[in-house]
């Protein structure tokens, strides 16, 4: 059953499976939110605080994620798979030219 | 004999976030051959037709990234003469033993000022590639396992202070300056290609705030169609792409980015042109940056500046 993730930064909501990665799922919506990176867990650009909800993860770079990160659940999207709805907001580094007042005409809308 | 000094790119080793699935990429999709395990948990690889031992390792560790970059040099002789010559110029160097890699000789390590370690080594087993040296055939069945690039070709690496960079790669290392990007204001460097034989680069910098920072490792591809293939096998293995298939404008290039399952990126690369240590270095304005990255598209991807490992 897909769950519900929200982005507080835009207002946006999609939905994802338990089986994918909550950036996988809002890259199918085709629109902005969280900046894409490596998908992998090693450059931290789609760095998320996870505001509300349940989840499981997989490895990812303490470069970029260390204790303190994860007690406060500051987590890399790409890694973070949904067990039930959950609410996040972007805080990786790429944050101002995604969420910010103004559109990046390189991106889609 | 024409190439002296320090001759190619000889092994680069990576940091991945989990070993048996890197292990599975690097030789199921990546088409690299595993020559190698050792007592640090340590898997080596080569490209088929590489003859050395090995030439990409890879370690399980918390966080991704390079741990060094090694250039094989002609002989013991002149990594003395190198190790001299960098600790006159006034960097500190340390002496790996033999054997602490496996199939490996004395390295000479030292650290740039970008915050990457950078070896020399002269002896590394050869294993050879498959094909025998009295008559040898053009390729081994090796060749036809996934993407299976021909060598490591070059590194990519981010970190401050390329010109202190440059100055050590080109005046007491024997590489020359094949293309550069300027900076917006047009002053310094933003980004350098340095060549120590008549590849376009074997080892390149871009200016970054963060030291010690991985870009890329690139691999060489045999022709373009090849190229077209490793897309294909990135998209049948849902690997993910950055940028590309496309041309380089910087080189003239053939490429692909993608990443490995830690967040490493990898190029499979082809072509470019073939510099000589008597030519002028080409420059890219800042403004050009775009079409240097991607000439067709004429696309600066934000990703090139703002994701590494």
């Amino acid at each position: 059953m897909a769950h519900t993730v929200r982005i507080e930064d835009n207002g946006v909501s999609y939905t994802c499976a338990p089986a994918e990665s909550l950036l996988e799922g809002m890259q199918r919506l085709g629109r902005r939110g969280i900046p894409v990176g490596c998908r992998g867990g090693g450059c931290g650009v789609c760095k998320v605080e996870i505001l509300e909800g349940e989840f499981s993860t997989r490895a990812m770079s303490r470069d970029h994620v260390d204790d303190d990160d994860r007690r406060h659940r500051r987590l890399l999207a790409c890694r973070v798979y949904p067990a039930g709805d959950l609410s996040l907001r972007v805080i990786g580094k790429l944050q101002k030219s995604v969420c910010g007042a103004t559109p990046d005409p390189r991106l889609p809308a | 004999m024409a190439l002296t000094g320090v001759l190619r790119p000889g092994h680069a080793q990576i940091r991945v976030l989990d070993l048996d699935e890197s292990v599975r990429f690097y030789k199921d999709v990546l088409g690299l051959v595993e020559t190698g395990r050792d007592a640090h948990g340590r898997v080596y690889f080569k490209c088929w037709d590489e003859r050395d031992h090995h030439s990409f390792v890879i370690r399980e560790a918390d966080r991704a990234g390079l741990d060094f970059f090694g250039f094989r040099v002609l002989d013991t002789a002149t990594l003395d003469k190198l190790d001299a010559d960098l600790q006159a110029y006034g960097l500190k160097t340390e002496r790996i033993p033999a054997g602490e890699m496996l199939a490996t000789g004395e390295r000479v390590r030292f650290e740039l000022p970008s915050g990457h370690l950078i070896e020399l080594f002269a002896e590394k087993t050869k294993v050879g590639n498959g094909i025998p040296l009295i008559n040898p055939a053009p390729w081994a069945k090796a060749r036809d396992n996934g993407i299976a690039p021909i060598r490591l070709d070059h590194t990519l690496l981010y970190g401050p202070n390329v010109a202190a960079v440059q100055k050590i790669f080109t005046e007491v290392l024997g590489f020359y300056l094949v293309e550069r990007v300027l900076t917006p204001d047009g002053n310094a460097n933003a980004a350098i290609w340095l060549s120590c034989g008549q590849k376009v680069h074997d080892i390149a910098f871009a200016e970054y705030p963060e030291p010690g920072k991985l870009h890329h490792c690139s691999f060489l591809m045999e022709s373009w169609e090849h190229v077209l293939r490793a897309g294909d096998i990135m998209s049948m293995n849902a690997v993910p792409v950055d940028i590309g298939p496309t041309r380089h404008g910087v080189t003239r290039g053939c490429t692909i980015y993608a990443w490995d399952p830690s967040g490493n990126r990898f190029e499979t690369f082809m072509g470019g042109h073939l510099p000589y240590p008597d030519y002028e270095t080409m420059t890219w304005t800042f403004d050009n940056f775009g079409q240097g990255l991607d000439y067709p598209q004429r696309k600066l991807h934000e990703t090139f500046l703002t994701v590494v490992s």
